[in-house]
């Protein structure tokens, strides 16, 4: 009894929590309006989500090119099939490992200092502060940095990939001798616009979505002390790496299902 | 002011690197700048039987790509399947008795239409008909037919 007693208050609170979760998007999404007016807020937010997440997309993304090329290699030199490295690069990193891995290094580098930064924000009632003056907090605090997580992800998944695939080239060509010409061609040919890389953007675009929002509402909805805001932080890692790669799986039935 | 303008910059600097690490992708890893439809046209090819061939497969002449295939159907008249080649127009120069060929790259790789020109005078014209074409080899028919003609010959 004491079982089905915990699990019917277990999906009560999840279900009440999911509700303030979407009434907070709702209301975030309705503040872009005043974003627009005041673009300084935007890039300010700019600088610190993308542009102190740019290294470490950066070196990530090069090195996980240089370990995929080196992988690929031994692999398909087993089969007489050196030539088609590219193809592995560019399609493993396109659809998949830019837009995720990407994603979840920004929940990390990014998300959790977004929730840390709210939680401190509220516990040190400065939200409160900036109601009493008749200044929205959402509008104010919230949206420009949903905004910029939105902007943010897709253009660091597009450098993550770009960097990467290079980094595969720089093994594979440089290192293990496959053939330079051979590594680009086979890869136009089979890497598609549209089936592999809007749908790695469109991707990257859901998780930017989803990692910021999750990041931002468990920072507005901590608990006020210390304490409720170390356990934010943890919540949104771990709540935004299921969720990234949960999604994941979930796009990728849906986008490439049909080869 | 100096801070925010250093800001502008950095911000500045990483959404146009952004840009950039996406239009590598589009334009130098995907096929987008290789083949536009525009300067392209279509003919079609009736084959016996055009086996693992599948839209996108490429065609080439001399063992040079020259276009794509842009659609294959089954046709219930002839029983034939109607493949539709589109082929860049660069290369509109194909005598009209082109033979059509659908062979496999190596033992086990993608198969591809192969166009082999013939001896006329006229060209190929958009929406045209190639008329010659070869079937593709399917590889359990020859062995079966090999190994039929192997246990016939040790019954003599």
């Amino acid at each position: 009894m004491d079982f089905i007693e915990g699990l019917g208050r277990s999906s009560r609170i999840s279900f009440n929590k999911l509700g303030r979760a979407t009434h907070f998007l709702i209301q975030t999404i309705s503040g872009v309006m005043s974003v627009f007016m005041r673009p300084r807020l935007l890039t300010k937010q700019l600088y610190s989500v993308g542009v102190m997440s740019f290294l470490i997309i950066t070196i990530s993304g090069l090195f996980v090119g240089m370990v995929l090329g080196l992988q690929g290699y031994y692999t398909l030199s087993d089969f007489g099939a050196e030539e088609t490295l590219g193809v592995m690069v560019a399609a493993s990193l396109v659809r998949e490992l830019g837009p995720v891995v990407s994603a979840l290094l920004f929940a990390g580098r990014a998300g959790s200092a977004l929730t840390a930064e709210i939680g401190l924000m509220k516990a040190t009632e400065q939200l409160s502060g900036m109601e009493m003056m008749a200044i929205d907090p959402i509008k104010r605090i919230i949206t420009p940095r949903f905004l910029a997580g939105l902007i943010s992800m897709p253009l660091l998944a597009g450098i993550f990939s770009a960097v990467g695939i290079i980094g595969g080239q720089i093994v594979g060509s440089g290192l293990l001798g496959v053939d330079e010409g051979a590594y680009w061609s086979q890869m136009q040919a089979s890497i598609d616009f549209y089936d592999d890389i809007i749908n790695g953007v469109i991707k990257s675009i859901v998780f930017g979505f989803v990692a910021s929002w999750i990041a931002l509402f468990e920072g507005y909805d901590a608990i006020p002390t210390s304490e409720g805001v170390s356990r934010a932080t943890t919540r949104t890692v771990v709540n935004s790496a299921f969720t990234i790669l949960g999604l994941d799986f979930i796009l990728t039935a849906l986008m490439f299902g049909d080869h | 002011m100096q801070h925010t303008r250093n800001q502008d910059t950095l911000v500045g600097l990483f959404v146009a690197s952004g840009i950039a690490g996406l239009f590598f992708l589009a334009m130098h890893v995907s096929n987008l700048s290789s083949f536009s439809d525009e300067d392209s046209y279509t003919v079609t090819a009736k084959f016996e039987n055009s086996g693992g061939l599948k839209v996108k497969s490429p065609v080439s002449a001399a063992g040079v790509k020259i276009g794509k295939v842009t659609s294959i159907s089954f046709d219930p008249k002839t029983y034939k399947s109607v493949v539709q080649l589109s082929i860049n127009s660069k290369y509109n120069t194909l005598p009209d008795d082109t033979t059509a060929s659908v062979f496999t790259a190596g033992l086990l790789g993608e198969q591809y239409v192969n166009l082999e020109p013939g001896g006329s005078e006229t060209y190929l014209k958009k929406g045209g008909e190639i008329e010659i074409t070869q079937s593709a080899i399917i590889l359990e028919k020859a062995i079966g037919q090999f190994l039929f003609k192997s246990a016939a010959e040790e019954k003599k």
